[in-house]
Order: C-alpha cells, then sequence, then structure tokens
C-alpha cells in the first residue's frame, strides 16, 4: 500500500519522493478509463472550484487542465494573461487573493518567471498546481511523460532517455530529470553548447553535444521546440543551421533502437526540431501523450483536492 | 483487545455461494442478459467466484466487471487524505443488462448507492440487483439486498469481516470482531 497524498500544492517534482511521483502515476492509470466511457464524468469534485490562471500563451496544457476539471465535476474559471487586470497593474499576490475571495480550491497556474506559484502556494488557502514557471519546471508534463514511457515500456527503471534541443529554456526538461532520476531512468541531455545549462551533470545526467551520442542506445528520445519566444536564436547562428545538427529525421533514426520512442511535449515545428514524416510516423507517441496527459491532471487534481491534513483520522 | 467469532468457515462460504448462485438462476430464469459486477476489493473476489459457480451449474460464463466507487462516495474529501483509486473495467455494455451488483458486507447502504451511481455512468441497466456474503443492518438508506448470504445482527461497535484467500488469507471465513468499548 503506497503512503496518502498529505501535500496542499503541487508545485514541481524536484521537492517529491519517489514514492509520491509512483502514487500519482498509479493514481493516473485508474483515471484513464473515465474518459473510454459512455458518460465521461465522476463527481469526485463536485463542489469545488479551480482557477486557471494563465498569465502566458498555452493551448495544450490549458485545455487538458480544464477538461481534467470538468470531466471531475468541477466548477471552474479561467483567466487569461492578456484579458486580466494583470495587465492594469495588479500584483500577482493581489490578483490571487481576489479569486482566493470567491472561495476557489485549486487554483492552476501557469507563469513566465520561475517560481511564481511557489511564492502564491504559502499564502493561499487553495491548493496551487504549477502548469509550468518560466524556465524552472512543468510537473504535469513531465508526469504524462514518464506515465507515456509506463505505458508503451513497463518501467521507467534502467531505461536510457535522451533530451534533445532548448535544455536551457526548458522547464519541461528539468521537470522530467528531477522525476526520471528519482525512478531510476538514465538521463542524457543534447543540445548546442549553448543551450545545455553549465553544470547540468550535477543533477546526476550526462551532457552531450554529439546529438549520434544521444540517439544511439537510446529507448525514448524526448524531443525539445527550440523556444522562439525565449529568443533561443540567439543561442546558435540560425534555425537551418540548429536543423542540420540536432534535427530528429528517417535518417538519424537508422542509428537509434528499433523500438524506440519518439516524445514531444508540443507545439511541434515540423521542419524544424523533428520532420513530418517522423511526427506522423510508427516511433511517435506524441498524440498519446496528450491523451494521457488528461489521466494525469485529473490524477493531480483528485490527490490536491483531499481533506484536512492536520492528521485528523 | 480484539474479540472474533466465526460465523462461516472456508466450507460454510463455499456453500453459501453456490446457494446465492441458485437463487440467482432462479429469479432470473437462467443466464440470459445476466451480468455480475463486483465491488472493490471483496465484492470483486465475490463476483469472480459467483461467476464460476454459475458457469459449474449452467456451463455458460456470465459477464464480470469490477467497479471501483471511490469517486462516487459521499464523504469523499471530508476524510483526510484521498482514498487510493483503483481502475474500474467494465468491458461490455451494460444498457438492458440484468445487473447483479456483488459486495461483501452490507452495512449502511451508502456504497451500494455509490456503486448503482456509477453504474448508470455505463449504460440504462433492465434492473439492477443486489447480493451480499453478509447482511450486518444499521441502514441508513433505503437499500435492501435481493440475495443475502447470512444475516447477522450486529452492534455499531462490532465489525463484520469477509476474509477471503484472494486477498491472501489462509483460509475463508466470516468473522464478527467485538471491538473492546472505548472509556
Amino acid at each position: 500500500m503506497n503512503e496518502a497524498w498529505i501535500r496542499k500544492d503541487l508545485l514541481g517534482l524536484r521537492g517529491l519522493s519517489k514514492e509520491e511521483i509512483e502514487l500519482l502515476l498509479q493514481t493516473a492509470k485508474s483515471f484513464q478509463e473515465i474518459s473510454l466511457r459512455p458518460v465521461k464524468k465522476v463527481p469526485a469534485l463536485r463542489g469545488k472550484t479551480v482557477a486557471n490562471l494563465f498569465f502566458e500563451p498555452s493551448t495544450r496544457t490549458r485545455i487538458s487542465f480544464e477538461l481534467a476539471e470538468k470531466r471531475l465535476s468541477a466548477d471552474t474559471i479561467n483567466m487569461v494573461g492578456s484579458t486580466s487586470s494583470m495587465v492594469k497593474g495588479e500584483s500577482l499576490k493581489d490578483t490571487a487573493r481576489n479569486i482566493e475571495s470567491l472561495k476557489v480550491d485549486i487554483v492552476v497556474m501557469r507563469h513566465s518567471s520561475s517560481g511564481a506559484p511557489h511564492r502564491l502556494a504559502p499564502i493561499l488557502k487553495a491548493s496551487v498546481i504549477n502548469a509550468g514557471d518560466g524556465i524552472n519546471e512543468h510537473p504535469t508534463q513531465a508526469l504524462l511523460d514518464m506515465f507515456t514511457v509506463m505505458e508503451k515500456k513497463g518501467k521507467i527503471k534502467g531505461l536510457k532517455i535522451s533530451f534533445i534541443g532548448d535544455i536551457l529554456h526548458s522547464r519541461v526538461a528539468r521537470s522530467n530529470i528531477w522525476g526520471l532520476t528519482k525512478l531510476g531512468a538514465q538521463v542524457t541531455v543534447c543540445g548546442p553548447k549553448t543551450l545545455l545549462p553549465p553544470q547540468i551533470e550535477k543533477l546526476g545526467v550526462s551532457a552531450t553535444t554529439d546529438l549520434n551520442e544521444a540517439v544511439r542506445d537510446a529507448d525514448v528520445l524526448n524531443l525539445l521546440r527550440i523556444q522562439l519566444e525565449r529568443q533561443s536564436e540567439s543561442f546558435f547562428p540560425s534555425i537551418r543551421e540548429y536543423a542540420i545538427s540536432y534535427q530528429i529525421n528517417r535518417d538519424i533514426l537508422k542509428r537509434a533502437k528499433p523500438d524506440v520512442l519518439i516524445m514531444h511535449p508540443g507545439p511541434v515545428n515540423r521542419g524544424i526540431e523533428i520532420t513530418s514524416d517522423v511526427v506522423d510516423g510508427p516511433y511517435s507517441v506524441i498524440l498519446d501523450q496528450v491523451t494521457h496527459g488528461l489521466a494525469v491532471r485529473m490524477a493531480v487534481l483528485y490527490l490536491l483536492s483531499g481533506g484536512p491534513r492536520e492528521g485528523e483520522e | 483487545m480484539k474479540k472474533q467469532k466465526q460465523i462461516l468457515d472456508s466450507e460454510g462460504v463455499r456453500r453459501t455461494l453456490i446457494r446465492i448462485a441458485h437463487e440467482i438462476l432462479e429469479r432470473n430464469k437462467g443466464t440470459q442478459d445476466l451480468v455480475l459486477i463486483g465491488i472493490r476489493t471483496g465484492g470483486a473476489h465475490l463476483a469472480s467466484r459467483l461467476q464460476s459457480e454459475i458457469r459449474a451449474i449452467e456451463k455458460t460464463e456470465v459477464p464480470l466487471g469490477i467497479v471501483d466507487i471511490t469517486l462516487y462516495r459521499d464523504d469523499l474529501s471530508e476524510r483526510g487524505p484521498q482514498a487510493k483509486i483503483r481502475e474500474t473495467e467494465i468491458p461490455f455494455d451494460i444498457t438492458d443488462k440484468k445487473v447483479v451488483l456483488v459486495d461483501d458486507v452490507l452495512y449502511t447502504g451508502r456504497t451500494i448507492r455509490a456503486a448503482m451511481d456509477a453504474l448508470v455512468d455505463f449504460g440504462r441497466p433492465q434492473s439492477v440487483q443486489l447480493a451480499v456474503l453478509a447482511d450486518r443492518g444499521h441502514r441508513e438508506l433505503p437499500i435492501k439486498a435481493d440475495y443475502v448470504g447470512k444475516n447477522i445482527p450486529t452492534s455499531p461497535s462490532e465489525n463484520v469481516e469477509v476474509c477471503l484467500k484472494e486477498d491472501g488469507r489462509s483460509n475463508d471465513e466470516l468473522l464478527i470482531i467485538s471491538l473492546e468499548e472505548k472509556g
């Protein structure tokens, strides 16, 4: 029997134990079936309110959270950065406090500043779920990546998993590194020297600038988008040059394991980090990741909506 | 100190399940449209055993499903950390079927209420019947079992436990456990 979930917030995978991550993944497994029923809804969060605060553009993550909340019967309110009073100069803290006055139970937040949810969590009674903060963490994306690996490979321990692309600006890579190393995977990060964070090896991963090295022997290739909005373009000569050295295409896959998995958190830039035929090809589990994201987010919402944590009962 | 009293031994559990299997078949005039759905965890094991007994009698396989009612509880989240969720597995359409819900012990009736709410999310059964190994009374909802292994009058300070080999017990048995009154 796993221990019960007792945290108020999900801010990242960095602070979680191996057992907590396993509990999240097991719970997600049980939630998968709900989306296959004729009535895709359970009453678990009936009467609870969830606020989705997206201070930074997001399609996939926002829609996935919103659908997960609805399938658990929660009421939802949505706030998108550009239409909110943030643009009128309200501070993050004031925005959150106002939202809390509406008796919201869970706040899902995406913010361009690393650490923004970590600042809010201690001052709010509501649970806070980090849906991506700056270049720090994106825990639910990492959990759905890990869930996809579990589904396809049956395990995580001992697998060789490579992240290719803009590691420096990637909260997806960071959360994955925290989670995967705790579960015993061997993680490699690969990209141009300028996009590899200095001393990344201290997190227990190997780093390389050689794509062949990252692809050879890998069980999973997780590709990261070149984040044009974070101006990663100035970190290498040109997109075309990046593609020549780091693109995943049919040729490079000839050097990969025959059962390699290709993952990508989306949105995909076809023809840059990955070619179109590989996106749609047999190794790609990119759309499975999207489906699994729903179950993972339902599991997180469910576990965080638990009752008093101070040891009554 | 806990005091235990055995109500049914291994043979008793076996004979009781055979009787319930016969009653289900008699009442439904065979296995036409019949499906069994066990409530996790104890009820799922018993449903699987009823399936075997029915197979032995009628030589047909009745579809078997498992329902986890956690997400339908009426006391969810008032109970501290959320309970562990296990998978619901109903790999067939229950619309127009005669569903026999199976649980180990019938007590307040709240579990059964939750299970019926879960069932209607999977389709519209022709009827829902309830089979339990033990009915210990103290209902809090208007719910009644159609097939009862053993009626056991109990006080709220007592507990009724169904021990099954599937849960790693050495033997099947039905027990009353009396908890010492706290001062």
